[in-house]
């Protein structure tokens, strides 16, 4: 006879034994299910990189990564960076940037720029990945197509320089008459609206990339969807992409210059823009370089990884609403603002991103000027922290303005961690050195550029980023007639020099107009720079030859190769 | 019964209508639109760009060329990838989500009827009270968190070892799925393993088991036969939201593990306020997880006949 709690026992051992069954069942039917998804798998992804390693030596690969799916891989239609990475590899126009950031022969064996004319001679052994001939009809399509307006292009004003090219995308003129024709099939010539300094510098962008007609006519409008309805010109094609997951190029045969390439294929594997699964990835030797946070800096110093720095070439900025009504509008609230501030502190106290520099212009301090960098040549003027002159000149903004308070300023921001943490500190400092009230009004990205457009800010944390190698890329961002200028900055003088900037063809005089410009910021406060942005990375040190750029595609592996000795 | 079925499904298709014309109009009323950038567009490159999306037309002939195009199951172009279709975001990205969302209720209810059933078996002793910590645990911590521990787990097992015995993140292989299938099921596991439990307790008080233990069955028979088989009722029944709501609240996870799913594009296309993608997904999601309501409704009249009567 059994005592009740023995019984109990009894039962959950036997009940113990049943689960035990259950679990080894639940395991079996487990290992099933995996692999029927293993089948699955295979059905809905072509992914093979994804488990190899960050350096294939036997097949002369690497593995990297993308922060997200290229938008758009049609050279007519891309805006963005990540695009332009991929672009950068597989895209080669009539000139490209070389090693160091300077102006090279691309498809073009050479050029001619003389007056309101270029003419452009191609290669006799460039050709796209089919095989086929590279043609001069290939740029003039290519051009003429972006500045259609049915193909709603949103960088077809980089061509603008380009005569009749604006008219054209407005619809005014036929594209027939865009200054841009095939003389034979190897020469091209273009006709300018004026001479211009810096046209060679633009033609380096993917925008004037070659497409041919035929190719294009045939994929019956999903010209760069995929990876077979794209033709390649570059050092590299596409071999597959599977969007979202994994896209991978392998070595261009049709490619001219064949001793630049030294890899058989690269796999970008992983598609994500999450900062610490990507140092995972890298930690397990999954990809050759990442980027790193603050946080992960000492962890990566520690471990001794081979670490670089490298500036986006991006200058962030505090933009004023200029707008009549706006207590912004005055002068003296803006040199208040100024100089009771201190971005030093922000940058290295605030943000604490590695591989961040103050601002101390709209000018980024890696820009070329005539002969060294634009802040050599013209060093920016600097308002030091100090909070007594603040508030005199907060005092006469009091009185120009009628009030006795001011009222609290609209501080307008996206919601980046960068933007939140520096919205933070502008409120903060204004408010103990200048006793203002600043109302941070954070908006996502768009909805930022949709107020912002409309006015709906007393200041702005804004940025710009270059499209091209010359400081006018800056340097017309507050000219009246720019749209980016969404604060309505306007100032004759500043126009003026802007103009002689686009216009002139004499270097020294038009770095003398930046500097002028760059003067004229300063005495109006019409900014109050942030901080450069830039990164610090972590390279496998199998690899060498990896270049960061700021101008182009800003990861670039076309000269990287596998430095086999290396541990 | 078949009145039944119908009414159901009639009601599913209104409410997949209100959410399509409710997100519509909410869409296009938030400051902002999908064709501005950080470069601002000229008005003539606007205008362009306005025409070939349609955007030039007043907001009425827009959601009605909207509905007729819904109603022929064309959702138009991506905004933000411009040459992709709608249609073809989910064909490709659905099944990756819809792949993980089941693996992981798989794991979820098989974690969650065994550890549920332990802890009845064992209540108020110690594997109870671990498992339970456990369990709370995992209902309160987030999934953001579960995967990015999972994640460095993996890191520092394969370094550990010296080989990869796991991918960290990426997708292609089973091996990708098993961690964040494991994340992903977490919450629901825990959730599982409590109702579990409840109703475990529930039964073994009840009436029939007494008489089966008074009438001599052996323990094990009792276990399998008349508790387990009973308990795991609601477990089934709460399955089909699980699946739904899994599948479609992955984002994190796919995030996290870089994985191609629909959940990804989803956010993405509310903070690039991509117009067609946002309707696109919205209404699809919205019509999964009607449908998997409707399923489980019908399955459960179908299994308990009362349900249908009323």
């Amino acid at each position: 006879m059994r005592s009740p709690i023995n019984s109990n026992e009894g039962f959950n051992r036997s009940a113990s034994r049943q689960l035990a069954l259950y679990a080894i069942g639940a395991v079996l039917a487990f290992i099933l299910l995996m692999l029927g998804l293993n089948f699955a798998a295979s059905l809905t992804s072509t992914s093979t990189g994804g488990v190899a390693g960050a350096v294939d030596v036997e097949n002369n690969e690497i593995t990297a990564y993308l922060r997200q799916d290229p938008p758009e891989l049609s050279t007519m239609g891309a805006a963005d960076s990540v695009s332009g990475i991929v672009l950068g590899h597989v895209m080669e126009g009539l000139l490209r940037y070389d090693e160091y950031g300077q102006i090279v022969a691309g498809l073009a064996e050479r050029w001619e720029i003389e007056g309101d004319t270029a003419t452009f001679w191609i290669r006799d052994n460039a050709r796209w990945s089919n095989g086929e001939p590279i043609t001069a009809h290939d740029f003039e399509f290519a051009w003429k197509n972006t500045l259609a307006p049915a193909t709603a292009s949103q960088y077809a004003f980089i061509l603008y320089s380009i005569k009749n090219a604006a008219a054209a995308n407005n619809g005014d003129v036929p594209v027939d008459e865009v200054g841009v024709r095939a003389l034979d099939d190897k020469t091209l010539e273009v006709t300018l609206e004026q001479p211009i300094a810096y046209f060679q510098k633009m033609v380096a962008f993917y925008t004037f990339s070659p497409v041919n007609e035929a190719f294009f006519e045939s994929t019956n409008g999903r010209f760069g969807a995929e990876a077979e309805s794209l033709l390649y010109s570059g050092p590299f094609m596409m071999t597959s992409w599977v969007h979202g997951a994994s896209l991978r190029i392998e070595k261009n045969p049709y490619y001219w210059d064949q001793s630049r390439v030294k890899l058989d294929a690269i796999n970008f594997a992983y598609v994500t823009d999450d900062t610490n699964t990507l140092l995972n990835l890298f930690k397990d030797g999954r990809i050759v370089q990442v980027d790193l946070t603050a946080e992960m800096l000492e962890g990566a110093m520690q471990q001794r990884w081979v670490l670089n720095r490298f500036m986006d070439g991006s200058v962030f900025f505090i933009d004023f609403n200029h707008r009549e009504g706006r207590v912004t509008a005055n002068k003296n609230l803006r040199k208040a603002l100024v100089l009771a501030q201190d971005n030093n502190e922000l940058v290295n106290s605030v943000i604490k991103l590695p591989g961040y520099l103050p601002a101390k212009s709209i000018f980024p301090v890696w820009m070329q000027g005539a002969e060294r960098t634009l802040h050599e040549e013209y060093p920016p003027p600097e308002a030091p922290l100090n909070i007594a002159l603040a508030k005199e000149y907060l005092e006469k903004a009091k009185q120009e303005l009628g009030l006795a308070q001011i009222p609290p300023i609209v501080l307008l921001a996206d919601t980046s961690p960068v933007a939140t943490i520096s919205s933070q500190y502008y409120q903060e400092t204004f408010k103990k050195n200048l006793g203002l009230d600043i109302v941070i009004d954070q908006q996502i990205f768009r909805q930022r550029l949709a107020k912002m457009e409309t006015g709906e800010f007393d200041i702005v944390l804004a940025g710009w980023g270059p499209d091209y190698n010359d400081p006018l890329t800056f340097g017309d961002y507050y000219a009246s007639w720019n749209l980016n200028n969404r604060g309505h900055y306007r100032n004759e003088r500043l126009d003026e020099l802007v103009r002689i900037g686009q216009n002139s063809l004499d270097t020294e005089e038009r770095m003398a107009a930046f500097g002028e410009i760059q003067q004229i910021l300063f005495d109006e406060s019409v900014l109050i720079g942030n901080y450069e942005r830039g990164y610090v990375y972590a390279t496998d040190p199998r690899v060498k030859g990896i270049i960061r750029r700021v101008i182009g595609a800003e990861t670039d592996y076309t000269n990287a190769y596998i430095d086999v000795e290396a541990q | 019964m078949w009145r039944y079925t119908l009414k159901r499904l009639l009601q599913g298709l209104v409410t997949v209508w209100f959410i399509a014309t409710a997100t519509f109009f909410a869409m296009h009323n938030v400051p902002g639109d999908p064709l501005s950038g950080e470069r601002a567009s000229t008005p003539e490159i606007r205008a362009n760009l306005e025409a070939r999306y349609g955007l030039d037309q007043p907001l009425s002939t827009q959601y009605v060329i909207y509905l007729e195009n819904f109603i022929k199951g064309d959702f138009g172009i991506s905004y933000t990838q411009r040459n992709r279709q709608v249609n073809d975001i989910i064909r490709e990205h659905f099944p990756v989500s819809a792949t993980l969302g089941i693996l992981a209720v798989m794991f979820a209810a098989l974690g969650g009827v065994l550890f549920g059933a332990l802890t009845a078996l064992y209540r108020n002793r110690l594997p109870d009270t671990i498992i339970m910590f456990m369990v709370i645990l995992g209902i309160s911590v987030p999934s953001f968190v579960f995967a990015a521990l999972g994640q460095l787990m993996l890191v520092n097992i394969n370094d550990w070892l010296g080989f990869s015995i796991m991918p960290v993140a990426g997708w292609g292989t089973v091996s990708h799925m098993i961690m964040p299938a494991l994340v992903l099921g977490m919450g629901t596991m825990a959730y599982l393993t409590r109702l579990m439990r409840s109703s475990m307790l529930e039964i073994i008080n009840s009436d029939y088991v007494r008489t089966a233990k008074a009438k001599g069955l052996p323990p094990e028979r009792i276990f399998a036969k008349h508790q387990l088989r009973n308990a795991i009722m609601p477990v089934i029944t709460v399955l089909g939201p699980a699946i739904a709501a899994i599948t479609t609240g992955g984002f994190v996870v796919e995030l996290v593990f870089a994985i191609p799913g629909l959940g990804r594009y989803f956010v993405q296309a509310v903070q690039q306020l991509d117009y067609t993608v946002i309707m696109g997904t919205t209404v699809f999601y919205g019509a999964f997880l009607v449908f998997m309501v409707i399923l489980v409704d019908l399955l459960y009249g179908w299994i308990d006949p009362r349900v249908r009567l009323q």
